[in-house]
């Protein structure tokens, strides 16, 4: 229970089912004030306050478990780790892999407690697949398909048939405090929200060449590689035009050289999608299968033909998109009426402007 | 339920929670003049003169306050400044690495808002402060403004020899403060003869309401106020007086310092068989603090008392003390894992720390604590549910690495 208003119905909701519900809300920094003092999230005191409020209005015991330890060691330093390495991580993912599905998990079972249930915005039936939620703009199934099948298969998502408008006027409706809270949005372990200063702070921002795709020329000077995201067009600060006037974007980060390539939107064209560490959580697949695949957070679904070669998930896209992250998931979905089925992930570990013909 | 946390608080006599209903009942502000006031005072005044009756004070030497934490402060800080004052060199406090955080947080406040040097005294095995440690501290630093040791630990229940370090910060002319709040009611409680200058006391631990205490404060210690403004308290102390929280706190005190020797002995015999049953059925378990032998509970006032009667803390090994909790809460006991708390997240304790256990020695602790409604059953069903809590902690068990 993160003190927001999705788990604490999803708790309400578990406990009207006839479940014997206990409420968990996660401290994940050893010096909660210090974390988004007076912002909204889910690491402050205040959090700890709502959650503890909504599980005396729910009528279910409460207790906040320090998961300090191995969130920093598992999210907070893995997330500086891949900017370090050129990639973009999500962190929210990462913590549902290895704080909420796997150390909250496994304590629980140890304790006697039968699954964990959260306020994930999804579908996970009888049938044991994960789906969509029906609120396709409050979607999390993508943060969750790097769960395995033994993760989901005691795991709980009450909401997923729900809108969130749904989700606030039942909050409203059984008395919640929280109803009205705003959603969080950004990383809760950087507290002013200021991810670069965040990054200067634990990598030091050394400067380095930005350079251009085609020709190698060096365009400009850039003041910490983990500055540039894959895609992004303006900061770059360029002075020298590129030949035809186009805008130029950025291509690749080679932290090893220190390097930011930039060129033409055309050129982050990518056709072929490699992921490592593929999870194959849905119905069974015959390989290789067509499939919808969703390659960030938000948005960008594309159709595709998706395949696994040497323990590498390789999606061969309908038509090219731009701006494909390493460090960020493909998740694979099977289009139902029913919802969108998820059927595996991977975490993207590179791309190919051209389609790789499929032996 | 089997309620297990007395030293967190304990429930209200039935006396003092008629006392407080009665008096709640009327009107009178004991610092008005008229007749409702004096009637106010008078009843303050009595409470005043029954406290220190029973705990072998002046009635000029209570100052009720809101509470222990308060009584802490007011006495830490309002004694190193009024010291300081009359000498700018004091600025040095003795206190002892077991205090409760309203000591201990207060001490640490001088340290880094007012200057003050600290000298912490270190603990043994069992938690006890030497007396030696202490006249070396002030053999060594003539500077000091104070000095403040708990009497009772709240967690492990460890006993100091109060009389003995009192007497060495009487040789130095040095005023000595107690935190008392885990003493009075369980072992024999004299202010006069204890020779300490301040003692805090507070009601919700012996059977009295919540946010009620008082500072004993000997009559010729200087203590500069915390609280400014109507002076009610000896111009120590302002704020109207909670007329019903006074009077009763002064019924459980008085009931519960007249029958300590009957309550020592039938609590300490619970918790004798409390301590032997968990042994048996936990043969691991490791008691932390001083060492339990019927004999010396069983005497009577004077006799050499190390630990508070109702208190037992164990470690479990190989368990997350929190874990154990959660699981005996869902069966219904109610215990502690004994450790300050920050967000509602158990830290490894610093007094056990003190003590020189290790990190998760610390983490795997859990006190239980009886008090004067505790009764066989309690215990009972204890011993019936903990087998299975820690084994099933034990599998949730993951040492960090």
């Amino acid at each position: 229970m993160s003190g927001g208003v999705d788990s604490a119905v999803a708790a309400a909701r578990a406990a009207d089912a006839g479940h014997d519900v206990t409420g968990v809300h996660l401290a994940l920094s050893r010096n909660p004030q210090t974390y988004r003092a007076g912002a909204r999230g889910c690491c402050t005191l205040e959090d700890a306050r709502d959650a503890r409020r909504a599980a005396d209005v729910i009528g279910i015991p409460f207790y906040v478990w320090d998961m300090a330890e191995q969130f920093h060691e598992d999210v907070v330093e893995d997330f500086v780790a891949e900017y370090a390495a050129g990639r973009t991580p999500n962190p929210c993912l990462r913590c549902n892999e290895k704080i909420k599905f796997a150390a909250v998990l496994d304590r629980a079972v140890a304790l006697g407690f039968d699954a964990v249930v959260t306020g994930h915005h999804a579908r996970l039936g009888a049938d044991g697949l994960l789906r969509r939620s029906v609120d396709l703009a409050k979607d999390q199934s993508y943060v969750l398909a790097v769960l395995r099948r033994d993760q989901l298969d005691r795991s709980m998502f009450p909401l997923g048939d729900s809108t969130k408008t749904q989700v606030r006027a039942e909050a409203a409706e059984r008395g919640l405090a929280v109803a009205t809270k705003p959603d969080s949005h950004d990383i809760c372990f950087i507290a002013d929200g200021d991810t670069q200063g965040f990054l200067d702070q634990r990598l030091g921002s050394t400067a380095g060449d930005i350079v251009d795709a085609a020709t190698g020329t060096v365009l400009g000077a850039h003041d910490g590689a983990h500055h540039y995201t894959i895609g992004q067009r303006k900061g770059l600060g360029l002075t020298v035009p590129a030949p035809d006037g186009k805008p130029r974007y950025v291509l690749s980060i080679t932290p090893v050289t220190n390097t930011v390539v930039v060129g033409p939107a055309e050129a982050l064209e990518v056709a072929v999608v490699h992921g490592d560490r593929p999870i194959w959580t849905g119905p069974a697949v015959d390989l290789p299968a067509r499939a919808s695949v969703q390659l960030r957070a938000h948005g960008l679904t594309t159709g595709a033909v998706v395949d696994v070669r040497d323990d590498v998930m390789v999606a061969t896209l309908d038509s090219p998109v731009r701006g494909i992250a390493a460090g960020q998931a493909m998740v694979a979905y099977r289009p139902d009426p029913g919802g969108d089925i998820v059927l595996g992930s991977a975490t993207i570990s590179a791309t190919s402007p051209v389609p790789v013909a499929v032996a | 339920m089997a309620y297990l946390d007395h030293a967190a608080t304990t429930p209200m006599l039935d006396d003092a929670l008629d006392a407080y209903v009665r008096a709640a009942r009327e009107v009178g502000n004991a610092s008005s003049l008229h007749q409702p006031g004096r009637t106010a005072r008078r009843k303050v005044e009595e409470s005043r003169e029954s406290i220190a009756a029973v705990l072998g004070a002046r009635p000029s030497e209570v100052i009720f306050t809101g509470g222990g934490t308060e009584s802490d402060n007011l006495a830490v800080k309002g004694i190193f400044w009024a010291r300081r004052t009359a000498d700018p060199r004091r600025t040095r406090v003795v206190s002892s690495s077991v205090e409760h955080h309203a000591v201990l947080d207060a001490v640490i406040w001088l340290e880094q808002h007012e200057g003050a040097t600290v000298t912490w005294l270190p603990v043994d095995e069992v938690g006890r402060i030497a007396p030696e440690a202490l006249e070396e501290a002030l053999a060594a630093d003539d500077d000091v403004a104070v000095i403040t040791a708990m009497w009772a630990n709240n967690e492990i229940g460890t006993v100091q020899p109060i009389a003995e370090l009192a007497g060495i910060a009487a040789a130095h002319g040095i005023p000595f403060h107690t935190d008392a709040i885990q003493a009075v009611g369980q072992v024999p409680v004299d202010f006069g003869a204890s020779g300490v200058s301040a003692m805090t006391v507070t009601g919700h631990k012996l059977g009295g309401p919540l946010g009620v205490g008082a500072l004993v404060l000997g009559r010729d210690v200087a203590c500069t106020p915390l609280l400014h403004g109507g002076g009610q308290e000896r111009d120590v102390r302002s704020g109207t007086l909670d007329v019903p929280g006074i009077v009763s706190f002064a019924v459980a005190v008085e009931a519960s310092v007249k029958s300590q020797p009957e309550y020592a002995a039938s609590v300490s015999a619970l918790r004798d068989q409390l301590v032997s049953r968990v042994f048996e059925v936990v043969p691991d378990a490791i008691l932390n603090g001083p060492a339990i032998t019927r004999s010396d509970q069983n005497q009577r006032s004077g006799a050499a008392v190390d630990r508070l009667p109702g208190n037992a803390h164990f470690s479990f090994p190989h368990c997350e003390g929190d874990a154990l909790l959660l699981l005996l809460d869902a069966a219904g006991i109610a215990c502690s894992t004994g450790s300050a708390c920050s967000a509602g997240v158990a830290q490894p304790s610093h007094v056990l720390t003190a003590m020189g256990a290790g990190d998760e020695c610390a983490k795997s602790s859990l006190r239980f604590s009886l008090g004067h409604t505790s009764t066989q059953a309690d215990i009972d069903q204890l011993i019936a549910v903990l087998p299975g809590a820690v084994e099933r902690a034990r599998r949730a068990y993951r040492p960090r690495s």
